[in-house]
């Protein structure tokens, strides 16, 4: 098994030493542990000390509509730059409904107010599906002078204002579970209501059910410094999805020895019988790991493609070899 | 600019009534719009609206039952691992599988952390903001002009400092989660017949030494400042009653006979009732769903929406117990358990028991205080689980999806009682029903036009000031929808 990340300890503690937070220890947080990452192009000194700067210029605005707010959950593991530090120092996060304090109109306002003052400047994240059916009925995420405001009229309205999307978990780039087969709310993506309503805003789509952290704060500081990361056919970052997991994969020796797992708790072998779908799937988590490198999909189960532009139905059944 | 009220009826009048919406309600999981009546300074009637519906029963529909685990945790990215536990339990019971003893240990350390997790992220992320003032950049600001935030400069700088560190600690917790159940949020580990991960010395010590962290941090900070708010906030012991009826089904099994940490029952009218799980129907009289559907058992239980409903302002279903509406979460359970109170609790409160506490434990702080001590009691249980876990013992128990089979999966999210069901027919699933956690507090009126329990609760809650509905959401996010 290839060792290209810092082991959890060091990574622990590049997470707790960058407590008080100057900008040499910011960079050395995201330098040191990036560097094996591929995150290292992102951030260069000069860049990061603009990235510091901009911030003012750059709100970030975060709806959410047919999800499960895992993706921003998910974003809250952030080691290198800490939570802390994205939320204090890198990004300006005007709108998020589980983390702002406001809530109401105050909130609804201040979101309104920041979409126009910061027109075709302010990023907007969308983390969840938007149903089309019934005009829209079947997620309302506010309101506004007692208009009742839907996530299809919502980001109908942002989604032109914004200067880039980011669709942040493969709800809101593919439609994800809420659009597989049986659902009665026609759940879109991001970019299939974009191409219904012709809005021409740039859409990056960032997969993942959830999302990786690494993969939405890499996108967004990418995004604040260097401009748009390069793409792939989905419009996903080929920086986190251009590789392969099943060629990548720290059990592929098995696969070539033609071992098998037989169950789900046999470790010793290619899980591909008992479902894996690395060899349909392209992410870095073979890398990367989750949750501070504790442990990722595959070493403890089976890889069930969920950055699949299809996921769930095309990599369904989960547990049934390819 | 706060709430939102009719341009005819000066703010707050005497005698008058004033609407004030909240729409949306922050800090919570979902979508969710409150709306209530203030008279004389006071909640006189409220409505909760539950403004999303995804249609999980119809999406599972037709699919390998097995697949049910992984989808259903979908449903909520802070509670998954209870979707999956509860899944997993409705499959194990239809599949006909007993769990090894390490598969139920492993199955305890993977939701005993998110528990933590859970618990933490709601009280200092999702709550705390109610009464401390964060730093004065957005997301914490802006907030209510009179946001009603009393304590004293140095407390609030703690809580500022808490809210931090916390950030940390329910990440540690995820750690945790992610050690034996592959990552967070959705775990791969826990699925039907047991977990996918035998753990070995490495994962254990590893999960061992983020805890003793995370326990530290319960003991000597969340738990004390819980207490300390009951100072500057002492009247939010005293309001957001509710019905006062409670359920519970149950969780962390402690042996193999199906004894649990935090046990079933239900505790209504002032009275402890066995909990059977028959005596369940949802009623969707004011809930977006075909009338049809109303007043069935979720094993009978039938999803078929209608958004444009007259009398309908929900997709939450309304599930009533006996009849009768009964809040879900950490003060059920340990009202239910009645367990002792933490010493800081019993230094605190002057008390020695949940039950001791008497009515202020069905109030807005009583809410949290519950909630803060169950996380210490399942912290307690986490570390006799970590000694029982045992390295390289299986953890797995493989078996065949059964031609037609039912199976029921009843446990605890985070947030209260959770069930699901699974009917199997020729090998894939022909129904799937779940009744959530915030179904159970968040609901509407039911077709008897009795109040949901988050509603109800709110009748009494003081709203001084209709521009600034501040004890609004207090009491909402009290539940941890």
């Amino acid at each position: 098994m290839k060792e290209e990340q810092n082991s959890p300890e060091e990574h622990q503690e590049s997470a707790k030493g960058s407590g008080g937070f100057s900008r040499r220890s910011f960079l050395k947080g995201l330098t040191g542990t990036a560097a094996g990452l591929g995150l290292s192009q992102i951030f260069n000194p000069a860049l990061v000390s603009a990235l510091e700067k901009g911030l003012e210029n750059h709100p970030v605005v975060w709806i959410q509509g047919q999800g499960c707010t895992g993706c921003s959950v998910s974003l809250l593991n952030s080691v290198d730059p800490s939570i802390k530090k994205v939320l204090l120092d890198i990004i300006s996060l005007q709108y998020h409904p589980t983390v702002m304090a406001s809530e109401g109109e105050t909130a609804i306002e201040n979101l309104y107010r920041i979409a126009e003052a910061y027109k075709g400047k302010f990023s907007l994240v969308i983390e969840g599906a938007i149903p089309m059916a019934a005009n829209g009925k079947y997620c309302v995420v506010g309101e506004r002078g007692h208009h009742e405001i839907t996530m299809l009229e919502m980001t109908k309205e942002l989604g032109e204002k914004a200067g880039s999307v980011l669709a942040v978990g493969t709800c809101a780039a593919f439609g994800g579970i809420p659009a597989a087969k049986g659902n009665l709310t026609e759940a879109t993506s991001v970019e299939g209501v974009f191409k219904k309503f012709s809005i021409k805003t740039p859409v990056i789509n960032i997969p993942g059910c959830p999302s990786h952290p690494d993969w939405i704060v890499g996108t967004i500081a990418h995004l604040l410094t260097k401009g748009m990361p390069e793409l792939d056919s989905y419009n996903c970052p080929v920086l986190f999805f251009g590789e392969n997991i099943h060629e990548n994969c720290p059990y592929l020796d098995y696969y070539e020895q033609d071992i098998y797992s037989r169950t789900l708790s046999d470790k010793k072998g290619c899980r591909m019988d008992v479902g894996c779908k690395g060899p349909d799937t392209y992410a870095d988590c073979f890398r990367r790991k989750w949750n501070s490198g504790m442990n990722w999909c595959v070493e403890n189960a089976v890889c069930i493609g969920c950055v699949n532009p299809g996921f769930p139905d095309s990599t369904a059944p989960f547990y049934e070899s390819l | 600019m706060a709430g939102c009220t009719p341009e005819a009826v000066p703010a707050g009048a005497t005698g008058k009534k004033v609407k004030v919406a909240i729409d949306p309600v922050t800090r919570i999981e979902g979508h969710l719009k409150a709306e209530v009546e203030v008279k004389n300074g006071k909640v006189v009637d409220a409505k909760i609206f539950g403004g999303m519906f995804r249609g999980f029963e119809t999406i599972l529909k037709g699919r390998d039952p097995r697949d049910a685990s992984q989808i259903v945790q979908r449903i909520c990215g802070v509670c998954p691992t209870a979707h999956a536990t509860a899944s997993s339990l409705a499959l194990d019971d239809a599949f006909g599988v007993k769990l090894t003893k390490n598969g139920r240990v492993s199955r305890n350390l993977i939701l005993g952390a998110n528990f933590l997790q859970s618990h933490i992220l709601h009280f200092y992320h999702l709550a705390a903001l109610d009464y401390v003032n964060g730093p004065d950049v957005a997301p914490f600001i802006p907030r209510y002009k009179n946001n009603d935030v009393r304590v004293d400069k140095a407390t609030n700088a703690v809580g500022v400092d808490q809210y931090l560190e916390a950030l940390d600690i329910r990440k540690v917790c995820h750690e945790m989660v992610a050690l034996l159940g592959g990552k967070m949020p959705h775990v791969q580990g826990i699925v039907v017949g047991g977990t996918t991960e035998i753990p070995t010395r490495e994962k254990l010590d590893a999960y061992a030494k983020r805890f003793k962290t995370v326990r530290q941090f319960i003991e000597e900070k969340y738990l004390p400042l819980v207490y300390l708010l009951a100072g500057p906030y002492g009247d939010l012991l005293k309001t957001g009653a509710g019905h006062k009826n409670c359920i519970a089904f149950g969780v962390f099994p402690m042996d193999d006979e199906g004894n649990t940490l935090l046990k079933a029952g239900a505790y209504t009218d002032g009275k402890d009732t066995p909990f059977d799980p028959e005596k369940i129907k949802e009623y969707v009289k004011y809930s977006y769903f075909e009338d049809g559907t109303t007043g069935l058992n979720p094993t009978e239980g039938k999803t078929v929406p209608d958004p444009e409903k007259e009398s309908g302002y929900s997709f939450i279903k309304s599930p009533r117990f006996n009849d009768k509406p009964h809040e879900a979460g950490p003060l059920a359970r340990m009202w239910i358990t009645n367990p002792e109170l933490s010493e800081t609790g019993q230094k605190a409160l002057g008390v020695k028991r949940v039950r001791d506490i008497g009515d202020a434990a069905f109030s807005i702080l009583g809410r949290h205080i519950a909630r803060a001590e169950e996380t210490l009691l399942v912290a307690r249980a986490v570390e006799q689980w970590l000694t029982e876990a045992e390295p390289g013992k299986e953890t797995f128990v493989p078996a065949d999806i059964p031609e037609n089979a039912e199976g029921l999966g009843l446990t605890e999210a985070p947030r209260g009682a959770l069930l699901h069901y699974i009917d199997i027919k020729d090998r894939i699933i022909s129904n799937y029903q779940i009744t959530s956690a915030t179904i159970w507090n968040a609901n509407p009126r039911d077709d008897m036009g009795v109040r949901g329990p988050m509603e109800e609760a709110l009748i009494g809650v003081p709203v001084p000031d209709p521009e600034n509905p501040v004890n609004v959401g207090r009491l909402i996010r009290s539940y941890d929808p």
